[in-house]
């Protein structure tokens, strides 16, 4: 009868209203039928509601400027971290045209040979540590756990702890470069120039410490970087179906593992020698000057990868994305990754190969150098066919990564080339190799990133940007840059040395200089672009919608930018390129508590679901033990009492940190202990009691 | 009835020990990255050990005798350190309580007997290369047991004054893994700066 299945409609729709405020009752409400699809669609839709305000109250940061400071989200976090590795990027660039300025022509008394030595140590420096290794793990603690589908980065505090680290050593740096005790013996400070003879006062000594601090924050974000690749995977995502970008990222971790320690090592040792009287690079007391570089090397050779990898991790997204095809040859761009991780640690002498090293010595490394160029080489054709198979679109990411093929092929050939000791030899500290590793550098990493920047910019700000400026973009960009550096792979070959703050007009290197410093201005007008672009965008921009590019990983199937959550309900993954491969209506997680922060952790081959895991609240403590850790690591540089007395805050807030909160823990008992060990849990209560 | 498919994670534990659990991704990585840290140390002795012709240059050799007892101390110190392990797999609060306690004792003597050792090097950091290296390489594993000798101290503390959780006992767990490491490193740091002086 029509008027009694009227009167039924009108009763679900008064109880679905009441049923509104209250979860449990629209369950129950929910639970009552199961004819009218509709309905359950539109109960689905109330719950979802319900679901969204409890996350949201759960995951957000707190109000204010006290829960700005004790953030622990990935995204807060992650987009600081890029603001920041950003804002040295500016500043680093700042001083690179200074450079340019200076060398612009031949006797040039722009700027002195003291200030000069310290604003190429600094461009050197802040790029390598403050820019280059920052900015990639900045990208990953933002992206990374969109993309493998959790809600937030392993060890969140630990990760607002590396932000703080990384921040206050830079800050360090700069005041005192600021101040003129800026650091001055170049970016690997090789001594003894850098020693307590050569470079007396406290200049090296900042510097040598600006490791200790970024060092701490690159091995923290890397334990984060493996533990949630490991452990924090959609269900479903086995190790053969993690986005590309991953694989590099954790390769790159794995990389600063073993690298950076290396580095804070040597530069403690270094410190030590200046302060405290040891002898390790000292010959005359049997330490020995190779011992640096040795150790120096063994890190900053690797470190190229650890830039280069992530670079390769953006050009295989983008790149995927853009050709409208998945990845061609997957597993080999995975495996390229791991030898490339691997060969990258044996290579580290072909930087010492002016050293006078044994024969077989310099031969092996010859031979290891050469051999890097096969994974790379397997990675670019497998890019080529992804591109060949493909249909490529040309949006402003692609262009940079199109711009990155050119360049950093050249860049790898002028390496191989200096893989042979006698190019090596006879180019060692000429402007050829400055050319070279600008190449690579550039090339290989801030090309992607750029195209990372337009690629993700959509997914952070939930804007996009203009897209015929990001063509501007690029084009002023790679025109200024090749501009810049080819010039300089001539001038090395006429024999132009490195770090020098000019030259004599005899000499013939004025035009070529010239031309770079005119190609330096471009360059900078190309970042200019940038920013321009992104300010204007970040107002104005259109509106991006969840997945502008209609790309496969599971970052797009959020809105943009995501919320604090990251995703209403963890997605489960059926395939390698998700998004393209499974239906829209694939299972989702539930069952996890939206009322204290539950994450979901899964095994680490096949991510089948294993533990619900809670992650800790938001907290103030991360950033007071790195305000310990910093005042003890400066006041080191001053006297080493500050290292045994320095040590008391420092525990003293860890201790804080890792404190359980007695109201929180008691509202959470684990009921597994109760329900699995339920003998064991009554004795526990007993002995409390 | 929903509409949509779901997988149901409510019935999942909340904690778990070993490499199911997050906090022992964290032991292995400090792990890797200290036990990569002690090779290059080891390295840089060495590297320093083969342009001179005697060794150690110009200073006696150090006497082993608080070395060893250190040795001997630190290895038996894994006998607690298994039980508190075992303790804290089987939710075992009262023994966990007592073998923390007593691998903190353990702790704290090798830490004292560090310091004596130091007296017995033979050498001072500023005297050349090599008392340097004996220095920083002894020094680090002195910063490693007073570190986790603190991080027990605090484990300890929380577990008599509450609240416990699951996750405590993980906790307790890992930081057993972690002093095995510290066993672990002590064993070839004691045969290259007490043996090897006297062997190459």
């Amino acid at each position: 009868m029509p008027g009694r299945k009227k009167d039924e409609r009108a009763e679900r729709a008064a109880n679905l209203e009441a049923a509104r405020n209250d979860p449990e009752a629209l369950r129950a409400y929910a639970a009552g039928f199961d004819a009218a699809r509709t309905d359950d669609v539109l109960a689905d839709d109330i719950a979802d509601e319900h679901e969204r305000a409890a996350l949201e109250k759960t995951w957000g940061d707190e109000p204010g400027f006290w829960g700005w400071l004790a953030s622990t989200n990935h995204k807060t976090v992650g987009r600081r971290f890029i603001y920041t590795a950003f804002g040295f990027f500016i500043l680093g660039g700042i001083l690179a045209v200074l450079m340019r300025v200076q060398l612009s022509r031949p006797e040039n008394n722009f700027i002195g040979p003291d200030l000069y030595n310290q604003i190429f140590t600094m461009h050197g420096t802040t790029m390598m540590f403050l820019f280059a290794v920052p900015v990639m793990e900045a990208v990953a603690v933002y992206v990374l756990p969109l993309m493998l589908g959790t809600r937030n980065i392993a060890f969140p505090r630990l990760n607002a702890f590396g932000y703080w680290m990384y921040l206050f050593g830079g800050v360090m740096l700069w005041i005192a470069f600021i101040l003129n005790v800026g650091p001055d013996a170049g970016w690997f400070a090789y001594v003894p120039l850098s020693g307590p003879e050569y470079s007396p006062g406290k200049r090296v000594d900042f510097w040598a410490q600006m490791i200790t601090f970024t060092e701490v924050s690159a091995l923290v974000v890397s334990t984060e970087i493996i533990t949630t690749f490991f452990k924090l995977r959609a269900p479903g995502m086995s190790l053969n179906r993690i986005p590309v970008f991953c694989w590099a990222m954790l390769v790159t971790a794995f990389m600063v593992f073993f690298a950076m320690p290396t580095v804070a090592l040597a530069s403690a040792c270094l410190l030590m020698d200046r302060t405290i009287g040891t002898h390790f690079y000292n010959p005359a007391e049997g330490g020995d000057p190779l011992l640096w570089q040795h150790l120096f090397w063994f890190f900053g050779h690797p470190e190229v990868y650890i830039i280069f990898i992530p670079g390769t991790g953006f050009v295989s997204t983008i790149l995927s994305t853009f050709s409208r095809r998945p990845l061609f040859g997957y597993t080999a761009v995975v495996l390229s990754l791991v030898s490339t991780g691997f060969i990258g640690f044996g290579l580290w002498v072909h930087h010492m190969f002016a050293t006078g090293l044994p024969r077989m010595g310099e031969s092996f490394f010859t031979g290891a150098t050469i051999m890097i160029a096969i994974p790379s080489g397997v990675q670019i054709f497998c890019w080529l066919a992804t591109l060949w198979g493909g249909r490529p679109k040309f949006k402003s990411p692609m262009m940079f990564v199109l711009g990155f093929f050119v360049i950093f092929v050249v860049g790898g050939m002028t390496g191989v080339m200096q893989g042979a000791v006698p190019v090596d030899l006879q180019v060692h500290d000429t402007y050829f190799v400055v050319a070279h590793f600008h190449y690579v550098l550039i090339g290989g990493a801030v090309f992607p990133l750029f195209g990372a920047f337009h690629y993700w910019f959509p997914k952070v700000t939930g804007r996009l940007l203009n897209e015929r400026l990001g063509h501007v973009t690029f084009w002023i960009m790679f025109v200024g840059f090749n501009l810049t550096f080819f010039p300089m792979h001539i001038l090395g070959l006429h024999g132009m040395p490195r770090r020098v703050y000019t030259y004599q007009p005899n000499l013939g290197w004025g035009d070529l200089n010239m031309l770079a410093t005119a190609g330096g201005v471009l360059l900078t007008l190309g970042v200019l672009a940038f920013i321009v672009n992104a300010l204007r965008s970040l107002r104005a921009g259109a509106l991006a919608g969840a997945s502008p590019w209609d790309a496969a990983t599971l970052e797009w199937a959020t809105s943009s930018p995501p919320p604090s959550y990251n995703f209403l309900y963890l997605p489960t993954v059926a395939g390698r390129d998700t998004l393209w491969e499974q239906p829209a209506d694939r299972p989702v997680v539930t069952g996890l508590r939206s009322d204290t922060r539950q994450v979901l952790v899964t095994r680490v081959l096949d991510a089948e679901p294993d533990l619900k895991v809670e992650f800790p609240d938001s907290s103030i403590w991360p950033l007071l033990a790195s305000l310990a850790t910093t005042a003890m690591f400066i006041g080191s540089i001053f006297t080493p009492w500050a290292v045994p007395v320095g040590m008391l805050p420092i525990a003293v807030t860890l201790t804080g940190w890792f404190w359980p909160k007695k109201k929180l823990a008691e509202e959470r008992p684990s009921p597994e202990i109760k329900k699995e060990h339920g003998e064991t849990w009554m004795r526990l209560k007993e002995q409390e009691g | 009835m929903s509409a949509r498919q779901t997988v149901d994670v409510s019935g999942l534990p909340t904690f778990a020990f070993g490499h199911r659990q997050l906090t022992w991704w964290c032991t292995l990585s400090l792990i890797l990255m200290e036990g990569g840290m002690f090779v290059v140390l080891f390295g840089a002795y060495f590297f320093l050990r083969t342009p001179v012709p005697q060794w150690p240059p110009g200073v006696g050799y150090p006497q082993p005798f608080w070395g060893t007892v250190n040795l001997v101390l630190i290895l038996l110190s894994c006998v607690p350190n298994y039980f508190q392990k075992r303790a804290a797999e089987s939710l075992d609060l009262r023994g966990v309580r007592i073998w923390i306690a007593v691998l903190i004792v353990f702790a704290l003597v090798a830490t004292a007997i560090r310091f004596v050792e130091f007296g017995y090097l033979n050498c001072r950091w500023d005297q050349n290369a090599y008392g340097s290296a004996v220095w920083v390489i002894m020094g680090t594993h002195l910063l490693h047991l007073i570190t986790d000798a603190l991080d027990s101290i605090v484990l300890l503390a929380l577990m008599l004054v509450g609240p416990v959780e699951g996750k405590r006992f993980v906790d307790v767990s890992e930081n057993a893994l972690y002093w095995y490491f510290v066993v672990g490193l002590w064993v070839p740091t004691y045969v290259v700066v007490y043996w090897v002086p006297r062997w190459i």
